[in-house]
């Protein structure tokens, strides 16, 4: 009887973590891809897995605030989130006026978004996992050398304000994942991987020092600017620094 | 095999809890100060207190631990791991030499810990050995290891950046942190070989 209980347990188990594309999710089969770190240029085997199709809203956040109010910003702990911690938001569950609920969660630290993945049964995507995703463009696993693929992800980044345009406003990527580029950075989950000059990086002024000096190294063409800017930018934030600009998706493991 | 199925029952039981993310809100365990050497705390952590972070970890003995058992310590971090060749020896005498510095009754309040970035090789045995072979094994110094994504979170307290470079190497920043006996991280310092004095003078100064 008891081990007959133990197998069924077992077995729900299983197909718990085997089974179900998770909705809103899109399935992405994995592959090599040379990723940009500095001057290593090796190549980088990335598994099978899942991404959310779409950044995490406002609106959704609300929600895993009222599940969670241990993350609601009255409540949270600096260690986790520091003061810009939900800025966009009159009081804890209210977006300032203007604001779009259905617009990507932003000023959000990488403590919550790592929580908020948590509890929907994911996490983070890796850093390389997200890079693998982010290098496609319609058509194309990998569209990096490609020009109008760099000079949208360009012309992005001197666009202001993109943070406010609703998820889904940008291309729909080969995978069928959306806005990847386009309306805010991403935090992943080794976003502290990032050692772009080596061993130099300072953490007393490391921003400055980092997002100039790191994004001017090396970068002899608009694919290296381009995914440059993303790797200083992460090498350049804490984590319990919260930013207007970046926001958060969630992945999942593939058994 | 009945061992067997408590065990599956266990590792399954656990793999539970790291879905239910509401974990930890309950663990309202006190702990008790009984070390008189320890400053004695009262009240609540503080908001920056790295014993908030819910993570367990193993130290060189095997021992199953907590963060937060190091409270009420002056805790000198850094992360390291043991298989490492190049930086690493240089950091650990760094720590060393921090060690060395800091005077006999300061030295009695603080914890020397390494924490490994590659929990994958450095098994409690591999800690082990590694704190016998620098003369590194007592009560004093802690290595520690947790699961990977605990590992990552503290380096994200730190501001330690790693990444495994190639099967048997990572890159990682040298950094050496002084926690206070609350766990607020009160200095740090970044690089090799540089000039300690600042590290110590925070050290003493905590244990005043």
């Amino acid at each position: 009887m008891f081990s007959k209980f133990v197998t069924i347990v077992v077995i729900m188990f299983f197909s718990f973590i085997s089974f179900g594309q998770k909705e809103g999710m899109a399935l992405i089969k994995g592959g090599t891809y040379i990723p940009l770190y500095g001057t290593d240029s090796m190549p980088v085997k990335v598994d099978n897995f899942q991404i959310d199709k779409y950044p995490v809203t406002n609106a959704e956040f609300i929600q895993f605030l009222k599940e969670n109010p241990k993350w609601k910003k009255s409540n949270v702990i600096a260690l986790y989130a520091d003061g810009n911690y939900m800025r966009h938001f009159k009081d804890d569950f209210t977006l300032n006026e203007g604001e779009n609920p259905n617009a990507p969660m932003t000023n959000v630290s990488w403590f919550a978004a790592k929580k908020y993945c948590e509890c929907e049964g994911k996490r983070l995507p890796t850093l390389d996992e997200w890079e693998y995703v982010g290098m496609a463009d319609e058509k194309r696993i990998d569209a990096r050398s490609k020009d109008d693929y760099n000079k949208f992800i360009l012309s992005w980044y001197e666009k202001p304000n993109t943070y406010s345009q609703e998820i889904g406003s940008t291309f729909k990527n080969y995978w069928g994942v959306y806005d990847m580029h386009g309306l805010v950075w991403e935090w992943t989950q080794d976003f502290n991987s990032v050692l772009i000059s080596g061993e130099s990086r300072k953490d007393v002024d490391g921003s400055s020092n980092l997002f100039c000096g790191g994004a001017a190294l090396g970068s002899s063409d608009l694919m290296n600017y381009a995914a440059f800017m993303r790797y200083a930018f992460r090498g350049s934030v804490k984590a319990n620094y919260s930013i207007r600009t970046l926001g958060f998706r969630c992945a999942t493991s593939i058994k | 095999m009945k061992r067997y199925i408590i065990f599956s029952l266990t590792a399954l039981l656990s793999f539970g809890m790291l879905y239910s993310c509401s974990e930890n809100e309950e663990k309202e365990v006190k702990e008790e100060e009984l070390e008189t050497e320890r400053k004695e705390f009262t009240g609540e952590l503080s908001e920056l207190s790295v014993y908030n972070l819910p993570s367990d970890w193993t130290n060189q003995n095997g021992e199953e631990i907590k963060l937060e058992d190091l409270k009420g310590d002056i805790v000198v971090a850094v992360m390291i791991y043991t298989t490492c060749k190049a930086a690493c020896p240089r950091l650990v005498a760094d720590v060393r030499r921090i060690y060395d510095k800091v005077s006999d009754k300061a030295n009695k309040q603080v914890k020397y810990v390494f924490v490994s970035i590659d929990p994958e090789t450095d098994t409690p045995e591999r800690m082990k050995e590694f704190a016998k072979e620098n003369e590194m094994d007592n009560d004093q110094w802690v290595f520690l290891r947790g699961d990977i994504e605990d590992t990552r979170e503290f380096a994200a307290v730190l501001a330690v950046s790693y990444k495994r470079i190639s099967p048997i190497d990572f890159s990682h920043s040298n950094i050496i942190s002084v926690f206070d006996q609350e766990g607020v991280l009160v200095h740090q310092k970044e690089g090799l070989g540089v000039d300690d004095s600042s590290t110590i003078e925070a050290i003493e100064k905590l244990a005043m």
